[in-house]
C-alpha cells in the first residue's frame, strides 16, 4: 500500500506543474513560448515540405540527386566538417586562453570572439575574398606556397571557419570556468602529469561542451550561404555549397526543387541536433547521478 | 615522516597570508591547524602540499628539503574541502587514479591495482559502491573515498583542507571517529585544517592555533584548553566569560560587580578571563565575588546545564555561560529571569600589556600561586 502511495506521490510531483510554484505563469509563459517556435520556426518549416508535396517521389528524388546538387552535398559536408573540426581545436585554445590566463587586451579579444556572429555574412565573404585573392594580403603569401584559397573549397573551409567560430568557444568557455581547480590539484597531487591531467580530468569535462560547440558549428556551416559565396568561386562540381544549389533552383523560379534540397539539408541538420542531444542528456546524466 | 615548517612567508598582493611561520609537525601524528577564516591555516596546507609556492622560507619532509619540489613529486595525499572526486569517473576509478598515474616502471599491474582498490573499498567500508558515480553518493560516502584515492599510493604524508566542513553534524562526527580509527591504525602524519575548536581538539595529538598567518600557540589539545597562552587562544577556545575592569585594592572592579584578587596592588585595566565550568552560581554573593547576573536562558541538552546570563548593574561584550551537572541543577532549580550571583572558582587574570595570563585560584590560594607561571 505504501509503495503504491509513493509512486503516485512521485507521479503527481513529476506531472503536476502548477503545484507550489514560486513564481506563477507557467502556462503562460509555455504557451507563449510555444507559440513564437511555431510561428517562426515551424511554420516556415511546414512551408517548405508543402512547397515539396506538389512533387512526386520520382521528382523529389531526380532533384535532390542530380549529380551536380550531389556534387554540393559532397562538398559542403567535408568543408563543414573540417572547418568544425578546425574550430574544434582553434576555439577550445581560445577559450582555455580566455578562461586560465591574463593578458592585457583579454576583454577586446573576448569581445572579437562575437564578431562573426556581428558581421552582415556578406561583408565576411567579401573581405575574406580580398584577402586570400592572388594578390590580397594573405593570398600573396600563400601563393609563394603554392596555395590557393580563394575561389576553391579551401575558400569555402575558411568562410565557414570563420563564420561558426564563436559557437565552439560560446559552449565550452562556461564550462571551462565552472571547471573547479581543486579536481586539477586533486589529480596532480596524485601524481599525474599535466597531460593526463588534461587528458583524464578536464577534458572529460569539456568534451560535451566541445562536441556540442562543434555540431552547431558544422550545421551552421552546412547552411552558411553570405559568406561562402564570395569566396568559394562557385565552380559547378568543384566548389559549390548545397544552399548555393537552392539559391540556384530559386533564381530559376523552381521553388518546388529548391524546397526539396534545402530539406534535405534541413534534415541533415535536425537528425545531427537531435544525435547530439541525446548523446549528451546521456553523459550529462551520469554526471549528475541521475 | 617528521616536517619542518621554517621561517614561511607569503603575501597576496597587499595581504600578509603568513608572517615567518616556524614548525615542527612529529612523525605519525595527528595534527590540527585550527585558526578563524583568514588566519593563514590553509595557506599553510596549501604550501606544505606544494599546491601553493612561499615568498620565503623552506619545507622540510624529514629533513630533506622539498621546498622545490613540485606537488607531484612530494607524495602526499591531499583531501578537499569539497571532495574533487572526478565526477566522470566511477568509484573504483577515482581510487585508481594515483596508481595508474604512477610512472610505467612503477606501476602495478591492472590486477594488483584492481585488488588494491579492493581493499582500500573496504577500508572505507564501501566496497559495494566500486561502480556508482560521484553524484550517486552522499557526502559523507564523497570523503570517504577521497580519503581512499589519497591514501592510495601510500603517501608520506596526509593532508586535509576542512576535511569535515561540508558535511552535517552527525555525519561529520561519525567520520571524524572513523578517520581517527583509521589514523590510529595506519600511523602515517597527517595534517589538517579546521576552524571549528571542538573538532581540532577531540581528533588531533596536537594542535597549532593560528591568528593572522602566525601561530599563537601549539600544545595537545588538554594543555591546550588547560593553559592558553594568549587572549586569543582563550577567546577561540570555546566560549569565555570576561570581567573587565580596573584594578583598585585588590580588587577588579566594574560597576556594580568585583572580584577581589589578592596580591595585585597595581592599580591598572584587567581582564579576567572564566570558563563556564570554572564558574558556579549562588544565591548570594561570596566574601571574595560579588557578580551579579541574570538568567537569560537555560539548556538542558547534552552532558551538561548551560546557562546563559546577562550582568546586572556592569556590562560584558559577551553574555556569560555558566555549566553545571544536572544533579546541581536539581537542587539549586535556577530558572529564567531570576537574579543570581556568580561564584568564581578559577579564573586567569590578563593585565596590562601583557599577553600571558596569570591563574587565580580562589579555592586553593595556595596551589594557584604555586602553578604560576
Amino acid at each position: 500500500m505504501s509503495a503504491s502511495a509513493n509512486t503516485s506521490v512521485a507521479i503527481g510531483r513529476r506531472f503536476s506543474v502548477r503545484s507550489k510554484r514560486v513564481l506563477p505563469g507557467f502556462g503562460l509563459s509555455l504557451g507563449i513560448s510555444l507559440f513564437f517556435v511555431s510561428l517562426v520556426l515551424l511554420l516556415p518549416l511546414t512551408g517548405l515540405v508543402v512547397e515539396t508535396s506538389g512533387m512526386t517521389w520520382d521528382q523529389f528524388w531526380f532533384t535532390i540527386t542530380d549529380p551536380r546538387v550531389v556534387e554540393s552535398y559532397k562538398v559542403t559536408l567535408w568543408t563543414a566538417l573540417a572547418a568544425s573540426l578546425f574550430n574544434g581545436c582553434f576555439g577550445l585554445l581560445l577559450a582555455w586562453i580566455l578562461v586560465r590566463y591574463d593578458f592585457p587586451g583579454k576583454r577586446i579579444l573576448d569581445a572579437f570572439v562575437d564578431l562573426p556572429f556581428a558581421l552582415p555574412t556578406a561583408v565576411a565573404g567579401i573581405t575574406l575574398a580580398t584577402l586570400f585573392a592572388q594578390n590580397g594580403w594573405y593570398g600573396q603569401w600563400l601563393a609563394k606556397l603554392g596555395v590557393e584559397v580563394a575561389f576553391t573549397p579551401l575558400g569555402i573551409v575558411v568562410a565557414m571557419a570563420f563564420t561558426s567560430l564563436p559557437f565552439v568557444v560560446r559552449t565550452v568557455q562556461p564550462v571551462l570556468e565552472e571547471l573547479s581547480p581543486a579536481d586539477e590539484e586533486a589529480a596532480v597531487s596524485l601524481g599525474a602529469s599535466d597531460g593526463r591531467v588534461f587528458r583524464k580530468v578536464i577534458f572529460p569535462a569539456l568534451w560535451p561542451a566541445l562536441v556540442t560547440g562543434i555540431a552547431l558549428s558544422f550545421t551552421r556551416s552546412l547552411g552558411e550561404f553570405g559568406a561562402i559565396i564570395f569566396i568559394a568561386g562557385n565552380t559547378p562540381y568543384v566548389s559549390e555549397v548545397t544552399s548555393l544549389m537552392v539559391f540556384i533552383r530559386l533564381q530559376e523560379y523552381d521553388y518546388a526543387a529548391a524546397s526539396a534540397i534545402a530539406s534535405v539539408v534541413l534534415l541533415a541538420s535536425l537528425i545531427l541536433l537531435f544525435a547530439i542531444n541525446l548523446w549528451q542528456g546521456r553523459y550529462l546524466r551520469r554526471l549528475e547521478g541521475r | 615522516m617528521s616536517i619542518t615548517i621554517d621561517q614561511i612567508s607569503k603575501t597576496f598582493g597587499r595581504f600578509h597570508a603568513l608572517r615567518n611561520v616556524g614548525l615542527d609537525i612529529p612523525e605519525g601524528k595527528l595534527t590540527a591547524l585550527l585558526g578563524p577564516s583568514g588566519s593563514g591555516k590553509t595557506t599553510l596546507l596549501r604550501i606544505i602540499a606544494g599546491l601553493e609556492s612561499s615568498d620565503t622560507g623552506r619545507i622540510l619532509f624529514g629533513g630533506e628539503d622539498v621546498s622545490n619540489l613540485h606537488v607531484r613529486d612530494r607524495n602526499i595525499g591531499f583531501v578537499f574541502q569539497h571532495y574533487a572526486l572526478f565526477r566522470h569517473l566511477t568509484v573504483a576509478e577515482n581510487i585508481a587514479f594515483g596508481l595508474e598515474s604512477l610512472p610505467r616502471k612503477q606501476r602495478p599491474s591492472k590486477a594488483e591495482i584492481r585488488q588494491r582498490v579492493e581493499k582500500l573499498l573496504e577500508m572505507i567500508q564501501l566496497p559495494q559502491l566500486a561502480d556508482r558515480y560521484p553524484a550517486q553518493l552522499s557526502g559523507g560516502q564523497k570523503q570517504r573515498v577521497a580519503l581512499a584515492r589519497a591514501l592510495a599510493t601510500q603517501p608520506r604524508i596526509l593532508l586535509l583542507d576542512e576535511p569535515f566542513g561540508a558535511l552535517d553534524a552527525k555525519v561529520r562526527k561519525d567520520l571524524r571517529r572513523w578517520l581517527r580509527a583509521l589514523h590510529d591504525e595506519f600511523h602515517f602524519t597527517s595534517i589538517f585544517v579546521t576552524h571549528d575548536q571542538e573538532e581540532a581538539l577531540e581528533l588531533s595529538d596536537q594542535v597549532v592555533v593560528m591568528s593572522q598567518g602566525q601561530v599563537e600557540q601549539v600544545n595537545t589539545p588538554t594543555e591546550l584548553y588547560a593553559k592558553p597562552e594568549s587572549r586569543f587562544v582563550f577567546d577561540f577556545l570555546g566560549h569565555v566569560n570576561v570581567l573587565s575592569g580596573v584594578i583598585k585594592n585588590q580588587k577588579l572592579v566594574q560597576g556594580d560587580a568585583w572580584i577581589s584578587l589578592p596580591g595585585n596592588r597595581s592599580e591598572q585595566k584587567a581582564q579576567l578571563y572564566l570558563r563556564p565550568h570554572e564558574v558556579h552560581l549562588a544565591r548570594a554573593p561570596s566574601a571574595f565575588a560579588r557578580l551579579p547576573l541574570r538568567i537569560d536562558a537555560v539548556s538542558l541538552i547534552g552532558s551538561e546545564v548551560r546557562i546563559e546570563l546577562t550582568p546586572e548593574g556592569w556590562q560584558s561584550e559577551e553574555i556569560w555561560e555558566i555549566g553545571m551537572s544536572h544533579n546541581e541543577f536539581a537542587q539549586q532549580n535556577p530558572s529564567r529571569g531570576e537574579l543570581w550571583f556568580a561564584v568564581p572558582d578559577v579564573g586567569h587574570l590578563f593585565s596590562g600589556e601583557n599577553s600571558q595570563p596569570k591563574t587565580v585560584d580562589w579555592l586553593y590560594p595556595e596551589t594557584a600561586n604555586a602553578c604560576n607561571v
